[in-house]
């Protein structure tokens, strides 16, 4: 038997700059996100984050931040970025891809301004088929504000504005904004990915390089869904909010990509 | 067979604690500090099985202020 195994390396031999596998993007600057704990946020400033640095588009990107928890989303990615009114940023980023051809616009919206305020905006863009991509991140509430209903609350969901649950009488249904954009014509990648596991993280990040490489080849508005948690606003701990998206959220919003026309599934 | 050995490094003030890498990790690496607090007034994550580690990068992948750095030997 060969000794070397058994005697286990000391922390000074592994941490080493040639070691290192994962780090810190370099396009996430130094700054601490307002986001609260385990915030779904987080893990996707920093999927864009990498990916717009492994697609070579950090001089190129001008992203769009909403309003919302993400309104300073800005603060947080060393990019371009551009402000937009409530549920505008669809429209400001058709602006940019037809002033400036040469870059590459995308908007990152919460649920409450895509699929409330800015649904005409999102669904128009989407029509028109600007070469623009559009995150979408979907917890089911208004998280800024302090957790009221948004369109897309779950039945029964108890928020500051439905403390009895969301009534399907009252407040209507769950609105599916990437099923709905998935039968726009101008559309050519419509996903929904998810961000509380390490494997759902690997696949939300394949699908965000995926939509950026269709806008840098002008294939279309690409349309990333992720669904994600609210922990403050659904009053639950990081990881119990994460077991409630899985159990409650994925059966209304499944998993997996809507619409590929770019690359169309092989049999 | 090949040995892996793994190493975290947290940024104890960047973390707020959320638990989501202490749940994300396959080894049981990870355990937020039971009493002591960062300058923010969290229970920072710290690494409480360290020979466990196997540096797969669950944790860093799933953290939502990127305050993980990974590192991995593979011996052979």
């Amino acid at each position: 038997m060969n000794l070397k195994y058994t005697c286990a390396m000391t922390r000074e031999e592994i941490i080493k700059p040639e070691n290192k596998v994962y780090t810190r993007p370099r396009l996430l600057n130094r700054n601490t996100m307002h986001y609260c704990p385990g915030c779904s946020h987080g893990v996707v400033h920093k999927l864009v984050a990498e990916v717009l640095d492994e697609l070579g588009l950090d001089d190129k990107a001008v992203g769009v931040a909403p309003v919302g928890c993400a309104v300073f989303a800005y603060n947080y990615l060393d990019i371009d970025w551009v402000e937009a009114a409530h549920g505008r940023a669809p429209a400001v980023a058709t602006a940019i891809s037809r002033l400036r051809p040469d870059r590459v616009a995308f908007t990152y919206q919460g649920d409450g301004d895509l699929a409330a305020i800015g649904s005409a905006e999102t669904i128009h863009a989407c029509t028109r088929g600007e070469n623009i991509v559009i995150i979408m991140i979907n917890n089911g509430i208004y998280g800024m504000t302090g957790g009221q209903m948004s369109p897309c609350t779950l039945e029964g969901a108890k928020t500051a504005t439905t403390p009895y649950g969301r009534r399907t009488d009252l407040n209507g249904f769950p609105l599916r904004v990437a099923d709905v954009v998935a039968l726009l014509d101008g559309t050519c990648f419509v996903t929904r990915q998810a961000v509380h596991t390490t494997g759902a993280v690997r696949k939300a990040k394949a699908a965000l390089k995926k939509a950026f490489k269709n806008a840098i080849e002008k294939k279309g508005t690409s349309f990333v869904e992720v669904v994600s948690t609210c922990n403050s606003g659904w009053k639950m701990s990081p990881a119990k909010s994460n077991k409630w998206m899985e159990e409650n959220m994925f059966a209304h919003y499944p998993l997996g990509d809507l619409k590929n026309t770019v690359e169309p599934e092989k049999k | 067979m090949a040995q892996i050995h793994g190493a975290v490094t947290i940024e104890s003030e960047r973390c707020k604690g959320c638990d989501l890498c202490v749940v994300a990790c396959p080894c049981s690496v990870l355990a937020l500090q039971p009493k002591e607090v960062n300058d923010r007034g969290y229970h920072f994550a710290y690494p409480v099985n360290e020979q466990a580690c196997i540096g797969c990068a669950a944790c860093a992948m799933v953290c939502p202020d990127a305050c993980i750095e990974v590192y991995r030997v593979v011996e052979k």
